[in-house]
């Protein structure tokens, strides 16, 4: 069992969730309800990864993020490392392989708010920020916490785009799922097996939560 | 508050519209028009859910929209007190929180006690927990009305208010209103396309078509005078015909309908041998029988064969046909059934020349 690799794999899915929380909300919204020019290609910019093999993806993270692009120089530039065979490389490539995954749940979850109940709001005299909490969060909240935990399982999985990004590097690019493709090149079939379980365990344990939450969310709504 | 409600709004597209509209405080104006008409999107305009190209929006002596000085001052600062079609409610919040949340900028202990005795005024004690959908569609709607009026709002926007509940809940609700309206010191802007509705709550009716408002009276007078044939089709008259004046009387004006002659009320503005419309409430066909001063009214005895008898409720709905033309009249059952009155059968009904109101006739 190699712990590192799965305190990577937790640690780099929580990074990963952490930071497509706002940027999926913010982006969630603006899909659900505003309407500007370019909107289909962004949309479909943003299903792209779900379509791409992944290791076409990471062909082009690879290239965007190497040493030789505007992006992996500045990154060495300001922190003296390089970017690609990094954490922070595997990170940035881990947002953009979860955009479609975080994004179009929280999406499709603003969408199901009716434009009524949002206008109803403003009418109450309720700021932005208090519609959003208030309001917005609430009602939308299933969603958004189902596009957390798809994103979470997805990223602990994730083995192409990692491979070709991250490589397979102990305690920085190692994480568990590469851990286990090692162990079976390495006829180690027994810690592939418990890291399989491991891996398996936690995924059913992040889905059954956000079901449960979810029925939960309908059946009662929390009072203030 | 001294001041009531202005506005003058126009713009070509992409929803047309052209309208003046003056409600003091009080008052209750209902805006009426066929779906499409822009009636939704004057309210909106009004709560700053919708920007009209042109135009000025006064309210309570704030400016809240001038296109010309670029001012658009933001829903949450307009204090309107909005009730929407579908009531738009917070689903995840009840009845109570509803209504709190309307008055953030009161203490949050006042806020509550205040909400408490909103829900008391619209009957609807021990509902405070409550949500949404645990509330029946006339109950959603208290809520609703309650949280529109709970932040005292300069102004209240009624869309269409009455058409997701049922009628026997809808003449409750229209009863509470009419109670409620005593203490309403604001100008009320109720949108609605059920005519019955506008009457029987509004002191004004404007009448809308195509974005642009076509006239502005009370029910009675639209009733009475409509401006045009467009308003007096708008407000459902059936009793819309083509005429000519034939001369004026000391008393009233006569005019020619087929082949008969019907003496209306004076309307000394058309030159004798004009051709006109005239229209005329359905209240204003007679079942009555001639009485011996008759002449010093302005009935107008006329041979009609009955072609169609609608039952609406306690009263048909009788289509009589005259000539080329088809009169609309009301009965009570009762008298339909006194009278025996069958289709095919003729009889002699009287029109009302009072009643009767002389329009140019369309180009």
């Amino acid at each position: 069992m190699d712990w590192s690799a799965l305190q990577l794999s937790l640690t780099l899915s929580l990074w990963t969730m952490l930071i497509l929380l706002p940027l999926g909300v913010w982006l969630g919204r603006l899909l659900a309800w505003r309407d500007f020019a370019g909107k289909s290609i962004v949309e479909a910019l943003l299903t792209l990864p779900l379509v791409l093999p992944p290791t076409v993806l990471g062909f082009y993270l690879l290239v965007a993020l190497g040493s030789r692009s505007p992006l992996g120089q500045a990154y060495e530039a300001l922190f003296g490392q390089q970017l690609s065979f990094s954490f922070s490389g595997l990170l940035i490539a881990s947002l953009i392989f979860n955009l479609p995954f975080a994004v179009q749940p929280m999406q499709r979850a603003f969408e199901a708010i009716p434009q009524e109940v949002r206008e109803a709001a403003r009418c109450c005299g309720l700021s932005p920020w208090r519609i959003l909490h208030r309001i917005e969060l609430p009602l939308a909240w299933p969603g958004i916490l189902s596009a957390l935990v798809l994103t979470f399982a997805h990223t602990l999985g994730e083995f192409g785009v990692v491979l070709m990004v991250g490589g397979n590097i102990p305690g920085e690019t190692r994480t568990i799922a590469i851990a286990i493709y090692d162990r079976v090149q390495a006829f180690d079939n027994h810690a592939a097996a418990v890291m399989s379980a491991v891996l398996l365990l936690i995924s059913l344990i992040a889905i059954s939560l956000s079901y449960f939450a979810g029925t939960r969310i309908h059946r009662e709504p929390h009072h203030a | 508050m001294p001041e009531g409600l202005h506005l003058r709004l126009s713009q070509d597209g992409p929803i047309p519209l052209d309208a003046e509209i003056a409600c003091a405080a009080s008052e209750v104006l209902a805006l009426v028009g066929p779906s499409g008409s822009g009636k939704s999107t004057l309210l909106r305009s009004i709560a700053g859910l919708y920007t009209p190209r042109n135009g000025q929006i006064r309210c309570a002596g704030e400016t809240w929209f001038d296109s010309r000085n670029s001012i658009r001052m933001a829903t949450a600062q307009r204090r309107v007190g909005m009730v929407f079609q579908n009531f738009a409610l917070f689903p995840h919040l009840n009845a109570l929180d509803n209504i709190a949340e309307a008055m953030r900028d009161i203490p949050r202990e006042e806020r509550y006690q205040r909400a408490h005795s909103w829900l008391q005024r619209v009957h609807l004690d021990g509902m405070e927990k409550r949500l949404p959908r645990q509330l029946s569609g006339g109950q959603q709607q208290r809520v609703a009305i309650a949280r529109a009026l709970a932040r005292q709002p300069r102004v209240l926007l009624l869309d269409e208010p009455f058409s997701a509940v049922d009628r026997a809940t809808r003449e409750v609700l229209y009863q509470e209103l009419a109670e409620l309206r005593e203490e309403l010191k604001m100008p009320v802007l109720l949108v609605t396309h059920d005519l019955d509705e506008a009457t029987l709550l509004a002191d004004r009716m404007s009448i809308l078509h195509h974005g642009k408002i076509l006239q502005t009276d009370t029910p009675d007078g639209l009733l009475t005078a409509p401006a045009s044939s467009e308003v007096a089709r708008l407000l459902g008259m059936r009793n819309l015909f083509s005429g000519r004046i034939i001369q004026h009387e000391s008393t009233h004006t006569l005019i020619q309908w087929q082949n008969q002659l019907l003496r209306v009320h004076h309307h000394p503005q058309f030159q004798p041998g004009t051709p006109i419309q005239w229209v005329m409430p359905s209240s204003g066909v007679l079942l009555m029988p001639a009485r011996p001063h008759e002449d010093e009214m302005l009935d107008n005895p006329v041979r009609v064969e009955i072609e169609n008898m609608l039952a609406l409720g306690e009263r048909y709905r009788i289509t009589l046909r005259f000539a080329e033309d088809r009169l609309t009249m009301h009965v009570p059952r009762y008298l339909a059934q006194r009278f025996s009155l069958a289709l095919g059968q003729t009889l002699q009904v009287r029109l009302r020349g009072e009643t009767i109101h002389l329009l140019p006739a369309q180009a």
